[in-house]
């Protein structure tokens, strides 16, 4: 009896986290998936069921199309850069550059991941200003003049100039990532690639690639469903606009929710972005374990 | 953030420096072994490459350069010369950002960060324990519920959540962010502390239980100082995370005198419209915090990045 009372106090140790989750990380993603099905906003609280009709209302709706493509855009954007990119300039990184100076240039590149995004937003939406920002400043300096244009303020380019700022803040994330994972490869595989007479691109695709697909397959899961969670960027930058058109899955429920005052509606896009996160996620897992097992 | 750490536990943790040292058996990259001689296409490979890791880095530097300097400028030196340096260094700018808001918006970032770095290493490093040092009821049960906490986000919760705070009273105060920051970082940060503890050898609770010590004793004398390296990183983890936060900051507190540096400045943005170097000098003291902070816990900042995503 005392023995098994010893056991459940340990109980003790985790309850607070159990708590936590239970009440502000799980109770609401369910409570989510049942304010979907009524209508309902902050000022009323009688809310009234309606069935699927949120998830009509959505699924009729050209913003939310709209704003899943973008959704999607983004997703594609980033993995070229995220997964393609940095795991170049890790391998450049690695192959030319001495210690201290590989040292120095990570830490600069990681900088932009370690500032906010709003301050890489509003940075941005300066340089992006169409009387005096840099980016148009820069066009007219090299006679490309004819490209400017008011980046945020047009339907067809605001959402592609959030996607670039968001680039240039995450691709020295992923880089630091992959230089880590270079850096576990053991030193021999090279040694024999370097005996064998491969040059520095023959060995970037026979050895680096393959010893770091792991962490590939991971920046990749992690970049997808960080494409269909965006928020912040948008909202600093462009709060959708204009006329919708830089609108994500993200934002676009904020509005609904907070401007719109359509709670409901706003609940059935939240549900669509979660089963998508969500399937993302799992497949995470399941790849992840099955390496496992594999080993 | 969410990532999940599965690996395996015998590759375990990162050791100080282990990186930098495993390396330096093999020199940088020499010309190719055969023929010896530097060929043309050898040097022109390597002029590119250079070129790119430059050219990155320009790339990423210049804006925030650009942003530091300009703060020092006035209007006019901004929209007529803005590839010139400061006519003079207006540190009344960043003095006028400083008294603008950003004092108000910084020590309430300040306030939200401390109290959420210290609730979620203490509740994550409990868990922790609890998880991997005592045999608990339904220990595997916790520990899925933990895993799925990491597959949850926070931009799918915005509507039930802004309901539930009402409902209890938080919502406006530094407890709704302090609360949320937590109860969504713990499950990462359990995995990160897990992955450390789960190393350390079984005979130090055996010895010191063998003593007398209580499972309690154990922890806040034992465990815990041993931990202290990803309990660092951790800490390091997650400042930069409720510094940065930017959607429940948003939508959970209206009050402008309890916003956070990343909803404040938005707010002064459209107040200062047309003030670009003080709204400038206040991007860069909301900036300063966390890339020093990066900068001084490097190592420990990226032994946490990597094993918490994972090997």
């Amino acid at each position: 009896m005392g023995a098994l009372l010893t056991r459940w106090r340990t109980v003790v140790w985790v309850l607070p986290a159990v708590l936590l989750l239970v009440v502000f990380v799980y109770y609401p993603i369910a409570d989510n998936l049942r304010l979907s099905l009524f209508s309902w906003n902050a000022f009323s609280p009688e809310p009234r069921f309606v069935g699927l009709d949120n998830y009509a209302e959505a699924f009729g709706d050209p913003v939310f199309w709209r704003a899943l493509l973008n959704n999607v855009a983004y997703a594609v954007v980033s993995l070229v850069c995220q997964a393609g990119v940095s795991l170049v300039l890790a391998a450049l990184l690695e192959e030319l550059v001495g210690r201290r100076l590989r040292g120095l240039l990570r830490t600069l590149y990681f900088i932009p991941a370690a500032t906010s995004i709003t301050v890489a937003g509003v940075l941005f939406s300066f340089l992006y200003n169409p009387r005096y920002g840099l980016v148009n400043a820069a066009l007219h300096a090299v006679g490309l003049g004819h490209l400017a244009r008011a980046w945020l303020g047009e339907e067809g380019s605001a959402i592609w100039s959030v996607i670039a700022m968001s680039q240039w803040q995450g691709i020295g994330y992923t880089a630091v990532l992959f230089v880590v994972a270079i850096q576990r490869i053991p030193r021999e595989f090279f040694e024999a690639a370097r005996v064998d007479g491969a040059g520095p691109v023959r060995t970037f695709f026979s050895v680096t690639l393959p010893m770091v697909r792991e962490m590939t397959t991971l920046v990749v899961i992690l970049t997808i469903s960080g494409a269909f969670l965006v928020f912040n960027e948008v909202m600093v930058m462009t709060s959708g606009g204009p006329d919708n058109s830089s609108q994500v899955l993200g934002t676009w429920l904020y509005h609904q929710a907070f401007f719109e005052d359509d709670m409901g509606y706003a609940a059935a896009v939240a549900t669509v972005v979660f089963v998508v996160t969500f399937a993302i996620a799992a497949l995470q897992l399941a790849l992840s374990r099955r390496r496992r097992e594999d080993a | 953030m969410t990532a999940v750490k599965q690996g395996a536990p015998e590759e375990g943790a990162l050791k100080e420096g282990a990186l930098e040292k495993r390396r330096v058996a093999v020199p940088p990259a020499r010309p190719p072994a055969r023929g010896g001689a530097v060929t043309l296409r050898w040097v022109a490979a390597r002029v590119l490459g250079w070129s790119v890791l430059a050219g990155f880095a320009v790339a990423v530097l210049y804006p925030l350069l650009w942003m530091v300097l300009s703060g020092f400028k006035d209007n006019q030196e901004i929209f007529e010369q803005p590839w010139a340096l400061p006519g003079a260094l207006r540190w009344e700018n960043y003095a006028r950002a400083w008294e603008l808001g950003v004092v108000r918006y910084f020590t309430n970032s300040v306030i939200v960060t401390v109290a959420s770095i210290v609730a979620t290493t203490l509740i994550s490093a409990w868990a922790a324990y609890g998880l991997c040092r005592l045999r608990m009821p339904f220990g595997n049960a916790v520990a899925l519920l933990v895993l799925g906490g990491l597959l949850l986000s926070p931009t799918v919760a915005l509507i039930p959540l802004f309901r539930l705070l009402t409902s209890i009273g938080l919502f406006d105060t530094y407890w709704a962010l302090i609360v949320l920051y937590t109860a969504f970082r713990v499950p990462f940060t359990i995995f990160l502390i897990r992955a450390y503890m789960i190393e350390l050898p079984r005979e130090v609770d055996e010895a010191a239980t063998l003593d007398g010590a209580s499972t309690t004793q154990i922890f806040w004398r034992v465990i815990l100082p041993m931990c202290r390296p990803i309990l660092v990183s951790a800490a390091l983890l997650q400042a930069l995370f409720a510094w940065n936060e930017f959607a429940f900051a948003l939508v959970f507190v209206s009050d402008d005198s309890m916003k956070t540096l990343p909803v404040g400045l938005m707010a002064m943005q459209s107040r200062l419209l047309t003030d670009w170097p003080v709204v400038l000098a206040g991007l860069t003291i909301a900036a300063l915090p966390t890339i020093l902070l990066f900068m001084a816990g490097q190592r420990q900042f990226i032994r946490g990045l990597t094993e918490g995503v994972g090997k």
